[in-house]
């Protein structure tokens, strides 16, 4: 019996096309957010949210991942920017040859940012890079405060959480301090910022984030 | 809950392997899984044994050692697991400290009977 040293990352093939599309974003000058939560968290509101704070000539594309329909997209869609859906057919994450292949015969040249919705899932979508700046981890005010200690993958990875519904905390026995404590135990570097997609609190906050992060 | 695709690409890696050593055959995947790797190790397993079923593969083991999550203090070097989310460096007590380690997902070696 020969043991013979391997040393292969499992999902080698994946960080190497996400690297390759790192690459690309890179020579283009495109910034990439990889937005991840539970299902229902407010991923494709914010994502509205962000649009409707857009100027026509912003040039932001999508990438919106689900299992079934193409529901997002169509919301998305109503603000004129351009949005392609990813339908895995059951997998619970998205990976890096999914974007790849529908990025295919986009104009690259004509974006400067590109927002991907993973699928709603804590877990499975924390293994898979899909060559983004950054992760963004959002956790809403109706989950338990507890989340990043039970999901330390994902809040280990993330560099921003953002803490949503926050318009709903007077009838929720949800603590943010708890919240905040819990994600910072797990990423002592992670941001922090507190939003209602509702009542728009906190917007100004994320958007004034996200144009310094593209800037850096 | 994505163990199967996991499953699918330990497959995939180990069989890039073995086609480079014609002749071998497989008695054991060692694998090095971090605890922030967001991978059950016995959903894994069991992903394994249902991919391998009825193939050369069949019976295959996997060895699975678990990886720690750590940390390097930045003033004086220290690498120490981190326990209970303590992140302090626990030699001079500083807040400088940086991941080195605990999202690992690597298949680190094969055992295998060569002709």
């Amino acid at each position: 019996m020969t043991k013979v040293p391997v040393e292969r990352k499992v999902l080698g093939e994946n960080d190497r096309i996400a690297a390759s599309l790192r690459e690309e974003f890179h020579r283009r000058g495109i910034f990439c957010l990889n937005l991840i939560s539970s299902p229902g968290a407010g991923k494709t509101m914010l994502l509205e949210k962000t649009l409707e704070g857009f100027s026509r000539t912003e040039r932001v594309a999508l990438l919106t991942g689900d299992i079934q329909t193409d529901n997002d997209a169509q919301r998305l869609a109503r603000y004129g920017f351009p949005v392609r859906q990813i339908t895995t057919a059951g997998a619970c994450h998205l990976d890096a040859r999914m974007v790849e292949r529908h990025l295919e015969n986009w104009d690259l040249g004509s974006i400067g940012l590109l927002l991907i919705e993973n699928v709603g899932n804590l877990v499975c979508p924390t293994s898979y890079d899909l060559g983004e700046h950054a992760k963004i981890v959002i956790l809403s005010v109706t989950e338990g405060d507890d989340k990043p200690l039970k999901y330390p993958g994902i809040f280990h990875r993330a560099e921003l959480m953002v803490l949503s519904k926050i318009d709903l905390l007077p009838y929720v026995p949800f603590d943010i301090a708890a919240a905040r404590d819990n994600a910072r135990k797990v990423n002592p570097e992670i941001e922090i910022l507190e939003l209602s997609n509702t009542t728009g609190e906190g917007l100004d906050g994320w958007r004034a984030w996200l144009d310094q992060r593209r800037r850096r | 809950m994505h163990e199967l695709g996991i499953a699918q690409s330990v497959l995939d890696a180990v069989t890039v392997e073995l086609d480079s050593r014609p002749g071998s055959i497989l008695k054991k995947v060692g694998m090095r899984i971090g605890e922030l790797a967001a991978v059950d190790s016995e959903s894994l397993r069991f992903s394994w044994e249902c991919l391998t079923r009825e193939t050369p593969f069949e019976g295959v083991a996997l060895e699975i050692e678990c990886r720690a999550w750590q940390r390097r203090c930045r003033p004086c070097g220290l690498v120490f697991a981190v326990s209970n989310f303590q992140t302090l460096c626990p030699q001079c007590g500083t807040e400088e400290t940086e991941n080195e380690g605990g999202d690992e997902l690597d298949v680190a070696y094969l055992e295998l009977e060569t002709p």
